[in-house]
This record gives C-alpha cells, sequence and structure tokens, in this order.
C-alpha cells in the first residue's frame, strides 16, 4: 500500500517529463547491488566495504532515476557526468554500472586479481568512469569544470560529485564552493555521503564538520537534506533540486556507514575490512532475504 | 626583446579569436601572466579562480574533459607545487590535455626569495606518465608552441620566465617540433646543452668558445618530455663532451635527464645548474651570474672541463 502511495506520490507531484522508475524497483536494486558488491569483495579480499555501503543508495537513485547516462551514450557530450569523489568506494560504483549494463560482469569479477583492469580506485579505462579519482577533494573542483564547460556551451547536461563527510577535511572543496557560486552553477550537484564515519573513528572526533548545512549555506549553495538510507526520500530530493535558481546544488545524504549488513552498521573498522567467509555468508543472507521480500510484494 | 610569457599569450589571443573553445584559466594573476587583454577582450573565454591553484587546476581538468582547449596560466612556483596533485592526478593520470603556462618560473622572481623559485618542476614532472614538459627558449619558439599545442590532445607543463629575452631565432625558419631537440651551432670539441633562458646564455658561449678555438655545438632542448635521445647521444658521441646548462636543481633536471640518457654510453658530462641549498637573495640576472649559468660562466666551466 505505502509502495503505491509513493508512486502516486512522485507521478503526481514531480514526473511531468519523463517516466521514472519504480520506487520498489530502484530499492530491488540498490540491495542487489549490495549483494554484489559483498560477493566481490569477498572474492576479491579487499574494499572499502562500510563507504560502499552508505552510498549504494545514492549511485543506484542517480544511475537508475537521476541521470542521463546509459552503456549508449557514454561518448555523447551531452550526456551527464558523474564524478566518485570519495573514489575509495569505487566498488560500489562498480556494481552499480554492472547493473546499468556499462561494465562487463566478467570484467568485475576480476577485482583484486594480478593486472585486473579494474584498480581499487576509479580509473578512466572502466567504462563510464570520467576521471581517474582516490585523492580526496579533487572531484569538486573537476565537478565546477565539467559544469562551467556545459554553461559555456549553452548545453544542458548537468555534473553531479559524491563526496564522503571525513572527505571535507581537504581544502580544496572549499576552493570550488566558492567558484561553484561565483558562476552560478545551478547545473552542478555535490553529494555528501555523511555516514559519521571515517578511518579513524567518529569524524567530529577527528576533525569536526559539525554543521554542513551552515557551512555550504554560507558560502552560497543551495543546501538539501535527505536521508540517504532511504530511497524515497533521495528521489525526492533529487527530484526537487530547482536547475534554475543561479546556485549549485548540495544534497546531504545522511546515511549509516555499513549500510544494510547488521554487524557493520555504524562500525568504523568497516572502512575498509574484509569480512571473513562467514561473515560473507552472514551478510549475504541478510541481503537475500529483503531481497526476497522486495520480490514478492 | 619580448618576453616569453607576452608572446605566448598574444598568440593565444589571437588563435583564440577564431577558435571559441580556447579557454584561458588563472589565479589572480592575469597580470602577471600577461592575460589581461585577453581577459578584457574575451570574457566568455576566461575563467578566473581566484587565488586557488588546486581549484584552477581541477577546473582546467574539467573544463578540458568536456571539450575545452584549457591554458591554466599563473606563476609556475605555485602550479608545480601546491596544485601538484591535481596536475598529477587530474591533469596526468586522468589524460585531460590541460596546458599549464607556468610563469615566472625558474629564479624569475629573483629576490622575492624560495617561496616564488621554481626549482624541482623538471625533477617531479617528468616522472608522471602522459606528461609532457617544455621550456620554450624565447618569443619566437614560444610562439610556435603555442600553435602546436592549441590542438595537441595531452596534457603539457610549458615554462617561461618572467623578462624579455633575446632573440635565440632571429627569424621564423625554424622548425619547432615536440620532442626535437635544434642545433643552433655545430661544433666538435664540446656540447652545451641548454632548455628555456639557459638556451640564449649557452648559444653565447658557444659563440665566444668557437671564436677561442674550442669547437662547441649548442642544442636547444626545449623539449625535456619527450627529448631528443638521438640528439643527446649524437652529440656525445661526435664532440665527447657534453655541458648541461639549467635553471634548475641540479638534481633530477636537465643534467639528470642527459647523463641519464648516456648512462649506457658514457662521455663526461657537467651538470650546471642551482646548487642544494637556498638560493641567494638577488635579481635573476645576478643569480645566473652567481652561479655560473651565464654566458660567462659558462665559458669558465667549459674551458676547466676542456683542459
Amino acid at each position: 500500500m505505502f509502495l503505491i502511495f509513493e508512486y502516486l506520490y512522485l507521478h503526481s507531484k514531480y514526473y511531468n517529463t519523463k517516466d521514472p522508475m519504480d520506487i520498489s524497483q530502484l530499492k530491488l536494486i540498490s540491495e542487489q547491488s549490495r549483494e554484489r558488491l559483498i560477493e566481490i569483495i569477498c572474492q576479491a579480499k579487499a574494499g572499502h566495504t562500510g563507504g560502499d555501503l552508505s552510498c549504494l543508495n545514492v549511485l543506484t537513485v542517480l544511475y537508475f532515476h537521476t541521470m542521463n547516462l546509459t552503456k549508449d551514450n557514454l561518448e555523447d557530450p551531452s550526456r551527464d557526468r558523474f564524478i566518485l569523489s570519495k573514489g575509495h568506494c569505487v566498488e560500489a560504483l562498480f556494481v552499480t554500472l554492472e547493473a546499468k549494463g556499462i561494465l562487463d560482469p566478467s570484467v568485475l569479477d576480476t577485482l583484486g586479481q594480478f593486472d585486473s583492469p579494474l584498480a581499487g580506485h576509479p580509473t578512466i579505462n572502466v567504462p563510464g568512469i570520467e576521471v581517474n579519482s582516490g585523492a580526496l577533494g579533487h572531484g569538486l573542483p573537476i565537478g565546477v569544470g565539467m559544469a562551467l564547460a556545459a554553461k559555456m556551451d549553452g548545453k544542458d547536461y548537468k555534473t553531479f560529485v559524491l563526496m564522503g563527510d571525513g572527505e571535507q577535511g581537504e581544502g580544496s572543496i572549499y576552493e570550488a564552493m566558492m567558484a561553484g557560486r561565483q558562476y552560478k552553477l545551478d547545473n552542478l550537484v555535490a553529494i555528501i555521503d555523511r555516514n559519521h564515519l571515517q578511518i579513524s573513528g567518529d569524524t567530529e572526533d577527528v576533525m569536526g564538520i559539525d554543521s554542513i548545512r551552515t557551512k555550504w549555506t554560507a558560502f552560497g549553495w543551495d543546501v538539501i537534506d535527505a536521508d540517504g538510507d532511504d530511497i524515497v526520500s533521495l528521489v525526492k530530493a533529487f527530484d526537487g533540486i530547482d536547475y534554475s535558481n543561479g546556485q549549485p546544488h548540495l544534497i546531504i545524504s545522511h546515511t549509516t556507514k555499513g549500510k544494510g549488513v547488521s554487524y557493520m552498521e555504524n562500525v568504523a573498522k568497516w572502512h575498509h575490512g574484509v569480512p571473513s567467509a562467514e561473515q560473507c555468508a552472514t551478510a549475504l543472507a541478510e541481503i537475500q532475504g529483503r531481497i526476497e521480500k522486495l520480490q514478492k510484494s | 626583446m619580448i618576453a616569453c610569457r607576452k608572446s605566448f599569450t598574444d598568440t593565444l589571443l589571437q588563435l583564440a579569436r577564431t577558435d571559441k573553445d580556447i579557454v584561458a584559466v588563472t589565479t589572480d594573476a592575469r597580470g602577471s601572466v600577461t592575460l589581461g587583454d585577453f581577459a578584457n577582450e574575451l570574457p566568455a573565454q576566461f575563467v578566473e579562480c581566484g587565488i586557488a591553484e588546486q581549484d584552477a587546476v581541477g577546473i582546467s581538468a574539467g573544463l578540458a574533459h568536456c571539450g575545452k582547449k584549457v591554458f591554466c596560466c599563473g606563476p609556475a612556483c605555485f602550479y608545480v607545487a601546491r596544485s601538484l596533485e591535481q596536475v598529477k592526478v587530474d591533469m596526468a593520470y586522468s589524460r585531460n590535455p590541460v596546458k599549464i603556462l607556468g610563469v615566472s618560473g625558474g629564479v624569475a622572481y629573483g629576490a622575492l626569495g624560495a617561496t616564488h623559485h621554481s626549482l624541482h618542476d623538471i625533477a617531479v614532472l617528468r616522472t608522471f606518465p602522459a606528461m609532457n614538459v617544455v621550456l620554450p627558449c624565447d618569443a619566437r619558439s614560444t610562439a610556435k608552441l603555442v600553435k602546436f599545442l592549441v590542438d595537441f590532445p595531452e596534457p603539457c607543463y610549458i615554462r617561461v620566465g618572467r623578462a624579455a629575452v633575446p632573440d635565440v631565432y632571429e627569424n621564423d625558419d625554424f622548425t619547432f617540433e615536440i620532442g626535437k631537440a635544434n642545433v643552433l651551432q655545430d661544433g666538435s670539441d664540446l656540447t652545451l646543452i641548454g632548455a628555456g633562458e639557459t638556451v640564449w646564455h649557452a648559444l653565447q658561449a658557444g659563440r665566444t668558445l668557437s671564436a677561442q678555438g674550442i669547437s662547441t655545438r649548442v642544442l636547444d632542448l626545449s623539449w625535456i618530455k619527450p627529448f631528443d635521445r638521438d640528439a643527446v647521444l649524437k652529440a656525445a658521441r661526435e664532440t665527447g663532451r657534453i655541458i648541461t646548462v639549467e635553471e634548475h636543481s641540479r638534481f633530477g633536471g636537465l643534467g639528470a635527464l642527459v647523463t641519464e640518457a648516456l648512462s649506457e654510453h658514457p662521455v663526461p658530462v657537467r651538470i650546471l645548474g642551482i646548487p642544494d641549498e637556498d638560493v641567494i637573495h638577488a635579481t635573476s640576472p645576478e643569480i645566473f651570474h652567481y652561479y655560473g649559468l651565464d654566458a660567462e660562466g659558462i665559458v669558465k666551466a667549459a674551458k676547466e672541463f676542456v683542459k
């Protein structure tokens, strides 16, 4: 009943120009990506599992709902651009690109192997990846450049940059915040995966970020809060962006690090922890249970 | 005499009038880069980033990724230090064909001191895969370089100085090809190799030495990466001795490049450059003189070397 309500609500209020993917479908894709994520991390015995899990919903909504990006338009100058600035969470991007039909499953299966085309951070030899990332604080300046190029060329593609909350310590982000505002880049959307944990622990203990909203608002950005653990909330947040307001946008995606695997949730050691065989089985069983439920509904 | 930076930006402006994809990016440096005319005439192709080099290189990478022909222009010292990671990752590793024009490179800022010197750029940037590095030596070679770079689909770092420099090339009848050295004067006893502003000093020294009976070849090795290995090997084979002259640390720069190339076919090489110390506070010509990088110093070193 609730799903029907969501569907009607979203259609009536937000969807005039495009046919959105059903919310239940997005939820299913997100869980299936979670399943594949655990599978490849267990296989590769490496990965940034906690942060992968907290940003999977955002990636699902971006790739399956918001962005104009398919396997057939990867070279099209009018495609939407995505930059994974928190590059260490590349496994989440890989499974999303695979689900989207952009990354071949046989390639993804080589993750962690000698001479794999896949690194532990995004690289441009992987279809659908725009820039190499992994050094934090680089995505937003590049995103500003992409959004600025769109303005110069009168094109209406959008640029999306996903950052971590720990990443907010990098000064280059604040330089780009100033430029985004200066050039009124309302075609630029930054997203912060606000999971409150970085490698050493609680973000507020390592180097407090405090109010992201206050900071970004002071820099002239249009700030939108969303529950990043909830697909519906994310869909509403992205759909609600006013791309003509003269301001760049920030979505603060409030999430749980390790989301969807009970023993990983809110535990800092899963930043790049690799589960044992037994833990993998437990994680997969949890996720598969949810998938079955979604498939039945 | 024209400064290379002026030759660069004048040529760029001329090309940008008809090629609307050319974009100049800067960091509150339109004056020192001599981009004022460009900014006034083509504001839609000009991006001011404020004093934020990391942002400027990242923005440049994003613009280039979307098809713009980007020239990111500012003091060399900042782009190869403050924003080095953006140069490494966003330009080189990501293969975004941004061109960085680093002005007032080397010790051009003179007495402003070491914060403003860039004596490590060659050493660092030539280790980045996909990066190209070039130090043109005068206004004409700089103009030819800009025309080449506009459609060059790879990242490149260009270092020029600050002051007006004498012409090494007195007319346009020469080629300035990527990865090619130019023989400015032939000789058989010794080869002097320069890059950037040291080329002119090497040429003056070469003329003096040849007039005094030491037949001296002079090579313009402005293209540091890729560089003309064959010309270096040939010079070693045919002249038996090489002196490199660089406005750079003696470590890792032009001298290192040449000695690495000659490691399997060694001949004596003397490396003239800035020693491992804080540079003396003086004007740029005084610094050149103090460290023996001007014609007088080169002649002196050469005479000792061939004794």
